[in-house]
Parts: C-alpha cells; structure tokens; sequence
C-alpha cells in the first residue's frame, strides 16, 4: 500500500511536469546562444568579441530620457539616442551632432539650427525640422504630474512649462524648412544653446512618441507610472535597444546598421546590473564583463597590477564644505569663515586622501568652465593667523558641528569618513570643539542638508555641461539655498550679480563678468568653503580599445572593440 | 483539522493587517525619503517641495494610508520609485520571488541533505573525530559574516578557478521565460544549457545561504538523536532483538525528526533575512536584494509590498509546518 502510494505522487508528479513541458516551448528561433557568441578574427592574435559588456552599478528608470535623471539610465540612453548638440569626447564642450551648427540672433533670444540631413530613426522616420519642433513642443507641454517630478531637467534648466506660473525659457520652435529649426527663448540664457548637450533633450521619433503616449505620466501610489514608450525607445543613434531581462537585470543593445556615421564597431553592447561595488570587480576580474564605472581609488593600482586600464576622467566637478549661518550664528562673521578655511590643510588632504590627479580648489567651478578666474590663489593654510582671526572675532573655543555621509562614495568625495576625519583634525588644531555628525546619505544625510540641520557639512557637484551658472548659478542663483545665503546681507546681491552675469549675450564679456562673480565669491562673500577637484574612473578589462573617458561621464561605447585573448 | 487551518488562515488576515499599518508608519518615519532618493545631490528647497506634493508625501499620514489601503485592496500596490522606477511594485515581487524560491530551495535542500544525514551520525558517534570535526564546521558556519564567505567562495572558485561564475542568475544567453524558475524554465523548453547556466549560478549563493540553515539543523538533529537514543522505548526495542535497522529508521530517527521538521520550517521562514546580504552579495535578482535596493532608495511601495508578502510567506510556512506536524504527530490536532 504505502509503495503504491509512494509510486502514485511520483506519476503525479512527473506527469505535471510532463504537462507544464508540453505547454512550454522554447522562443529560440536557433539553437545557438546570440548574445554571448564570438565572430570574425581580431587582430593581435586574439578574436575579436562581438559583446561588449557594462558592469552598472544601478538598473536604469526609464528609456525615455526625457524623464530620466540619473547617470545609469543615461548611460545607456546616450548609445541609442543622439541631441542636436554632442559631446566632444574627453571634453565637456560642444560638438555638433544632430544640427551641423547654430546661429544666436542678435539679442540671443532666437537660435537657428541646421540640421543634418540624411539621418532616420530606428523605426524608419525621417529626422527633419519638423522632429526637432514635435520634440520641443512635446518637452514644453506636460502634465502636472510630470511637471513636478519625471521631467526633472527640463524644470531643472528651462524651468517653466506650457501653461506653469513660472514662465519657461522656451517660447517656441519653428521649421523653416526640413533642414532648418529655430527656438526662440523667452529670455537668455548662457546655458543655451550647451544645455541641449544633456541627455534628457534627446531626440526621439515622432512617430514612436505619439503611437507609445509618450506623455502620459501618472501618478501611481507613492511612485510614477509610465506610459508604454517609456520602454520602447526610437532613436538616431548607434545602437537600439534589443531586450531589457528584468529578471536577470540585463539590458541588451544592439547595432543600428542604419546609423547616419561611422558604425558601432562592436555588435552587441551588454549592461549587466550589479549594485555590489566588489562584485563588480570580481565579475572584471573573472573576465565576465569588460568594464564597471567607479573603482574605489584604493583599488586603481591593483586593477592595472592585474592588466586592466583605469581611465581617469578629467576632474569636472566640485568638493566643498558647506557653512549654515543660521544654524550656527558664529558663521555669520566672515572672518570666522576665513578662519576655518586658513585651518583646513588641503594640499596634504589632495596628496593622501584624494585619487592622483586632484586638485586644491580656488574657487566653486573646475578650471576648463569659462569664467573661471585664473588670478584667484588657494586660500593659505596658516593654522596660526587662523587662530587669531577666530580670537579676533571673538569665536575661540567655538563649537562646529560638521557633518559628513556614511556608506557612500561620490565622484568627488571617494570616502567622505577619510577626508572628514582630514579636516576635522584641522579644525580641532585651531581650538574649534567639532561635533560629528554621520548619517547615511539618503538616511538623512540630504534631508540634513537641506533641511539646513548641521553647522557645517561635506558635499559637491559634477557638473552637467560646460557652463559657469551650471555651478556657481546652481549653488548661489536664488538666495533660497543651501548654503542659507538669504540670512547673509550679501545673499540678494550675489544671487542678482549670478543673475546678470547669465543674461550677458556676448561671450566675452560674460566671462569677464563670471571671473569677477567668482573673485567676489572668493574674497568678500565665502559663503562656502571650495575644497577640491576629484578626478573620477572608470576602469576597462584587457583586450577593451577604443574608450575615451568622458568628464561628464558621458562615454559612447560605439568606438569600442574587444578582444579575447 | 480543517478547522484547525481556517483558524489559522482568520488569525494570518489580522497579522498581516495589524503589520501593513505598523510598516507603513514606521517606513515614513525613517530619516530620509523617496524624494532625497530621487534628487539626490540635485536637490534644491524648490525641487523638493514640487515632488513631495506631486507624490503626495506632503499629506497626513492617515490619509496617505487610507489611501494606501484602498488601492491595495484592489490589488494595486503603487509603482516603483528606486528599484525599477515606474514598474507596478507587486510585477517587481512577481518577477523577482521565483529567484529567491530557487536560491531557497537549493540552499535547504542543502542543509537538510548535509545536516540530517551528518547530525544523525556525530551523534551516533558521539565524541569521535567526525563528532568534534562536525561540530566545529557547524560552528564555522554560523559565526563566518556572509559577505566574506561570499567573497571568499567567489574568489576562489569564479575568479580564480573559473568554475562557477561570480553573481546573478545566469549569463546574458537566449533563454524562454515560463515561470521565472530559470532551472525549471530551462528544463521545461528543453533549453539545457539555459536550465545548466542557471543552475551553476545557484550553486555558491546556495551553499552560502545553506551555513546558518545547515548549522543549526545539524546542531538539533544531534541533540534530538541523543536524547532519542537514552528514551527507554529504544532500550525496549534493543531488547527485544529488533534489527539496528529497523530501531535506527523507525524509531530513532522518526522521533527525533519532530523538533528538526519544527526548525527547518523556522529556517525556511527566516531564509528571507538571510537571502538579503546573499543575493545583495551575488547579485543575485531575487527580492532579497530588491529590499535591500529599496530600502536604500526608500522605495516605500516596493517596501510595502515585499515586507508584507515576505510576512505572508512566512505565516504561511509556518501553517504548513503546523500541518505537517500534526500528520506525524497526531496528538497536536486534538490540542
């Protein structure tokens, strides 16, 4: 009896199987593996790969980067689409890509661009003027729950939308003809044309857009709900999107044979989410992917100990300490902020705790943004006229709580605890009692900050593109920041010298205004403390050619070829 | 006994109730948000206001839960905001539970299949070399941090060896999709070396799940089989000529096996936590890592939805241990 019944599950069970298999079938049209398969004879003696594979630290949001904001998505979202403006590579300048040039008119209030001609999207459709129009149109007129959250650069850079109380800086685009596009602006901007660089202003197909409802962003429960599109991206570049395997967190791309220019000379382009920062290099390490972005500083001699390349990308961003003088009311005497900047040792903080490369900063933007003012010198470390500036002020012996991020590593801060525990020492130097504070970066780290709850705190910023108010503009443009500018009597006025320098048409003078915004920043205002420029990597497993680091982190992989040894 | 469940099934409704408002206070109560997750260094007073409002964060608390509440009924959880923003947070869990079932089951079967077998014996030989030998791999196996048994496994057999590969759930190659059980799948479509591919990327996540699960079933198989051993029902059976055989197999084993089907349903319920840092260590998609991702990106609707199907799950568990307790011994049903 109890065989039978033992003997009845077993039949039971293997014809449930035997069932479930009848019903699944496999989707292979061949019984080869595609993705990971190798072709045609490199040179060198190895075969060339026909896979280039991504560790990425993150799962991308959405394909529409329209409504994306973080690096991972445009990571992948910059292989498949193209702006009217590129990025030159190795630079943070302009280039053309989409429109062959670009004329302002007098008063910069209307831009006129040629576009290229010859170029289709990935679903057929022509790339013409009357794109570039439907695409800016379609930018500009956006639901409320978009407005608010999803179409995060857009509010971010053109500020308003259709309809919005706040006026955007985009009145309307016209087709003069299939080659010509003009955008006129409700006023300048020295960010325009350079801000059409960013991802986000990417142009996508027409067509794609309206048959996907690309706009129909819902709210939905604490979090947003995207249309259809969201996931099917149309766009001019060199690659497409194949599949994204959510369940085993791959994204496959592959070659656009249609692309206007040169070919992407690897076929098929891997992006294998791998959150864990040691996994990632384990996964290098046993050849499984050919490069992840990011390595810890400590680890860039022993990856290229092991053969593999670290790309250093040039230092675009900014490391400052951040000064509440509300919070802290001793913060509000200038030179009690001097006082704290002459104690802060930073050459020996670049030279031990931050990646070769860095650089002591004299000022809130990195030496390559035009308006950078060359005559500024680092503050001196003099730990004793410090201490007399502090007693002068009457704030000897005074207390500074200064907070810094735990379990987190940022471009321009590699380990905030290190470069923290740095500057503390040199504080408590000139008799200032610190008070630590640590929180987790989003465990109420930011909401610290801006919530303005610590005296003073580490944090920076990487630049978007190539322009003086994507910096100082971002960190000082409205007296409501940060750094509690509007508590100071000279919040208004820089945020009105920021204002004006950014509404000058011509280029020179711009600069000039920039440099002496930046030398008032520096000598009669320091409302922050300017720390250092990091410069970030990314690093390549051997046989990987052809990658040129981006300081915006905006490498294109289409150069790219990999060979097996 | 089907009263005994249909109580059992009333009493895991108000759990799970009781449990949905507890996370859902102490979720926003955490410091930090969905909206610093979001902007992050992007910040500004401005940005972060016109996102709060439009995910309605700025709202009381009741009435964000009473609406919270409604929409769950109808089964719609809310949609992602940091794991894979915009997806439907329940489709997450959906796509992600079978990884965590399969890297469970393996990781189990593991444990049992060492730790039964193994507990029996070092208490049989009790005192010997294999005796002190187990106990001290059991000991190992509990104390070890995972990350660095993971690392170590990792680097020894994928980096250095290149046996098994290093994280995920199988390599970027052609694979049907039927349940979501990669093994299975693979099985399923005949696509054998998807269901292999699959299969190796189980194995170190597996056996670095199993040490807690193993350690401890081993620890309670002995101490149960050694006081099995001294109940005089054994003697009896000893004395009354029975063959080893048949005192081993009916009599020792199945009564010290009652506490050990109690702990192993205890050790399948707890896999959960365990599965956090193992599949966040190998990368391993499951719904391990997605809490781990979206605690860290405050992801509250994929919070929500993973802490209570994981509370469910392990209600449900324990139901089915209850059960099954009560098949072999059935003076727990007339309690």
């Amino acid at each position: 009896m109890k065989l039978t019944r033992r003997a009845a599950t077993v039949v039971l069970a293997g014809s449930v199987m035997v069932g479930m298999a009848g019903c699944a079938k496999s989707d292979r049209t061949t019984d080869s593996n595609t993705a990971s398969g190798s072709s045609s004879a490199g040179s060198g003696g190895g075969t060339a790969s026909d896979t280039f594979t991504f560790g990425a630290a993150g799962a991308p949001e959405v394909f529409d980067p329209y409504y994306a904001s973080d690096g991972e998505t445009f990571r992948i979202t910059r292989q498949i689409f193209q702006g009217l403006l590129g990025i030159k590579p190795g630079t943070a300048d302009p280039q053309p890509e989409l429109a062959e040039s670009w004329e302002p008119s007098k008063d910069g209030l209307s831009w006129t661009f040629k576009l290229r001609q010859g170029v289709k999207f990935t679903d057929g459709e022509v790339f013409n003027a009357a794109a570039v129009c439907y695409n800016f149109e379609r930018m500009f007129d956006q639901n409320e729950v978009a407005q608010a959250g999803p179409a995060e650069y857009w509010a971010y850079t053109m500020l308003g939308f259709k309809g919005s109380e706040t006026e955007s800086l985009y009145k309307s685009c016209e087709a003069k003809d299939d080659s010509t596009a003009v955008i006129n602006l409700t006023r300048y901007t020295s960010d325009f044309p350079i801000l059409l660089t960013l991802e986000s202003f990417s142009m996508q197909s027409p067509k794609a857009l309206k048959d996907g409802d690309a706009n129909n962003v819902q709210k939905e429960g604490d979090g947003f709900k995207y249309p259809a599109y969201a996931m099917a991206p149309v766009g001019t570049g060199p690659y497409k999107l194949s599949k994204y395997d959510e369940a085993n967190k791959t994204i496959t791309l592959v070659r656009n044979d249609d692309f206007w220019g040169d070919k992407a000379k690897t076929a098929n382009l891997v992006f294998k989410v791998i959150p864990d920062e040691s996994t990632r290099r384990q996964e290098l390490e046993a050849g499984s992917i050919n490069a992840y972005d990011l390595p810890n500083p400590a680890d860039w001699k022993g990856l290229e100990e092991k053969g593999n390349q670290v790309l250093v990308r040039p230092a675009f961003n900014i490391l400052y300490m951040g000064l509440n003088p509300e919070k802290n009311d001793k913060l509000q005497d200038i030179r009690v902020r001097k006082a704290i900047y002459m104690a802060l040792n930073r050459d020996e903080l670049v030279q031990t705790q931050l990646p070769e490369g860095a650089k002591v900063a004299t000022q809130f933007m990195p030496d390559t943004v035009a308006g950078y003012n060359t005559a500024l010198q680092p503050m001196k470390y003099d730990p004793e006229a410090a201490k007399a500036l502090l007693k002068e002020a009457g704030a000897e012996g005074m207390t500074l709580q200064f907070a810094y991020p735990s379990e987190v590593s940022r471009p321009y801060m590699p380990d905030p605890q290190k470069i923290h525990d740095a500057l503390r020492a040199n504080l408590e130097a000139i008799g200032i009692k610190v008070d630590v504070v640590t929180k987790p970066w989003n465990g109420g780290y930011l909401d610290g900050v801006d919530n303005g709850l610590f005296d003073a705190w580490l944090l920076g910023w990487t630049g978007d593109y190539n322009s003086a108010n994507n910096f100082i503009g971002t960190f000082f443009g409205s007296d409501v920041n940060d750094f509690h500018t509007w508590k100071t009597d000279f919040g208004k006025t820089l945020s009105k010298e920021l204002d004006d320098a950014n509404g000058i048409v011509d280029e020179g003078e711009r600069t000039t205004a920039y440099e002496a915004v930046n030398k008032k920043i520096m000598e009669d205002y320091l409302p922050g403390l300017p720390i250092s420029h990091s410069p970030p990597a990314l690093v390549v497993g051997k046989g990987v050619e052809g990658l040129t680091a981006s300081p915006l982190t905006a490498e294109m992989f289409d150069t790219v070829t990999v060979t097996k040894s | 006994m089907l009263r005994f469940i249909v109580r059992r099934l009333v009493q895991m409704v108000g759990v799970v109730f009781v449990l949905s408002l507890l996370l859902f206070i102490w979720l926003r109560m955490l410091p930090g948000g969905t909206v610093s997750a979001i902007l992050g260094d992007r910040a500004t007073p401005e940005s972060r206001a016109r996102l709060e409002k439009a995910l309605g964060l700025d709202q009381p608390i009741w009435v964000q839960y009473w609406a919270y509440l409604k929409r769950a009924l109808t089964g719609n959880f809310g949609a992602s905001t940091g794991v894979l923003p915009g997806r439907d947070a329940f489709d997450i869990f959906l796509t992600r539970f079978p990884g965590t079932i399969e890297l469970s089951f393996f990781a189990i079967l593991i444990a049992v299949i060492l730790g039964i077998p193994m507990g029996y014996l070092a208490a049989r030989r009790r005192a010997s070399f294999f005796d002190n030998a187990s106990v001290i791999v059991s000991l190992i196996g509990v104390a070890v941090p995972v990350f660095f048994l993971a690392f170590l496994l990792k680097y020894i057999f994928a980096v250095q060896l290149g046996w098994l590969p290093v994280s995920g759930r199988q390599s970027n190659i052609d694979a049907t999709r039927v349940t979501g059980f990669f093994v299975l799948d693979g099985i399923l479509t005949r696509e054998w070396d998807a269901a292999w591919d699959a299969f190796k990327h189980l194995i170190l996540p597996a056996f670095t799940l199993a040490t807690i699960p193993f350690a401890v079933i081993f620890r309670i198989t002995r101490a149960s089989v050694l006081e099995v051993l001294d109940e005089d029902f054994v003697r009896t059976a000893e004395s009354k000529g029975l063959t080893n055989r048949i005192i081993r197999g009916r009599h020792v084993l199945r009564n010290a096996l009652l506490p050990v089907v109690t702990t192993i349903g205890l050790q399948v319920g707890g896999l959960l936590a365990g599965a956090i840092l193992t599949e966040s260590v190998f990368s391993f998609g499951g719904i391990g890592e997605a809490l781990a991702l979206a605690f860290e990106h405050r992801d509250y609707s994929v919070l929500q939805v993973l802490i209570m199907a994981s509370a469910a799950t392990f209600v449900i568990v324990n139901l089915l241990v209850d059960i099954t307790y009560a098949v072999i011994d059935p003076r727990v049903r007339t309690r």
